[in-house]
């Protein structure tokens, strides 16, 4: 394999980024259009599609903040979403741990679902490749995902008040969540783990809004590691 | 929304800067060190403990209904879940569950 330049690295990082433009752009869209029909200012809905950077998160926070959660609730239950970003932070460390710290710094804003997920197969067809074309990559991936998630966010919250209710928008979140997980649901364990999830969190609907989800989040996620810990044993 | 503007500005910088610090954890602050195999196990369902179960609710007793249970809604719901879980194409299971939506609203004359 011919030798790769960090430049030549990063153009194929942002090649291989741009088929994610037709998920982030809708869902950037409808998150404007959501904050913003929720109470939420221009400046704000803006501030968290910048500094928070997490499709899933927002949408969460957003409606736990549309039912007037606690605000410990509102951030526990949003920060428990992005938990999975700890996991991609730490798969992460074998390919880019020698890298500068400022370049992980930099890796780490924009470390979401996509770059992660297509530079951890890329990075293992390119056996050849050192940390300085790995880190191009990741950033090229990620170049054309984060100015379309901000810019379009903008335009959702621009042209969404303009949105009559009978389009029922308000739907547009729970499908959002579903094609969400619904295509995680791969094994036994997950499945076990979302039908503990629902079951647990319709029980404890009546506790303060919020609660009753992190409850279910918590017996959800040690059902869905039990189960994969059983299985492991039956295969074995 | 009941909160003030400075809490709303405070549940944005603080979820911002708790999803930084979780994007950077092992890769800028543990280093190298590897990460238990027990708590890798419980992070990898994390999103679908949390999402089902925020969804629940929505689906079967909605605000824009008052509450009651709506047909073109649930209906909506199961077809994405029933696609996204087929597919495993997030694109496809949302354009499926909008036109199912919408189909069935039409149906019911409510669109």
């Amino acid at each position: 394999m011919p030798a790769t330049t960090a430049k030549s690295a990063y153009w194929s990082g942002v090649r291989d980024g741009l088929p994610f433009l037709l998920v982030v752009t809708p869902f950037a869209v409808l998150f404007g259009v959501v904050a913003m029909d929720a109470g939420l200012t221009l400046g704000q809905t803006m501030g968290f599609s910048v500094t928070v950077f997490a499709g899933a998160a927002q949408f969460a926070a957003l409606q736990l903040m549309v039912d007037n959660a606690g605000i410990a609730l509102v951030l526990l239950a949003a920060l428990a979403v992005n938990l999975r970003m700890a996991m991609y932070s730490a798969a992460l460390v074998p390919w880019l741990g020698a890298a500068p710290l400022w370049q992980r710094a930099v890796v780490a804003y924009v470390n979401v679902d996509q770059t992660y997920a297509v530079s951890m197969v890329r990075f293992d067809e390119r056996t050849d490749w050192g940390v300085a074309q790995r880190v191009a990559f990741f950033l090229g991936v990620a170049t054309p995902i984060t100015p379309m998630w901000v810019a379009m966010t903008a335009v959702g919250a621009l042209v969404g008040s303009r949105i009559p209710p009978e389009w029922a928008l308000d739907f547009a979140l729970p499908i959002t969540f579903i094609g969400m997980f619904a295509p995680m649901l791969k094994t036994l364990a997950h499945v076990v783990a979302a039908a503990v999830s629902v079951a647990v969190a319709l029980a404890l609907l009546g506790l303060p809004s919020g609660l009753g989800l992190l409850i279910a989040a918590g017996a959800a996620m040690v059902a869905g590691a039990t189960v994969e810990t059983i299985m492991e044993r039956r295969a074995a | 929304m009941t909160y003030s503007v400075g809490q709303i500005w405070f549940i944005i910088l603080a979820l911002a800067l708790g999803t930084y610090l979780i994007r950077l954890s092992f890769l800028g602050l543990v280093g190298r060190r590897p990460m238990p195999p027990a708590v890798l196990r419980l992070l990898r369902y994390t999103p679908v403990a949390v999402l089902p179960g925020m969804v629940a609710p929505l689906v079967l007793w909605p605000a824009a209904t008052g509450g009651q249970i709506d047909p073109p809604r649930l209906l909506a719901a199961l077809v994405t879940l029933a696609f996204g879980f087929k597919t495993r194409n997030l694109l496809a299971a949302l354009g499926t569950g909008a036109a199912t939506l919408y189909a069935a609203l039409w149906l019911t004359g409510q669109l």
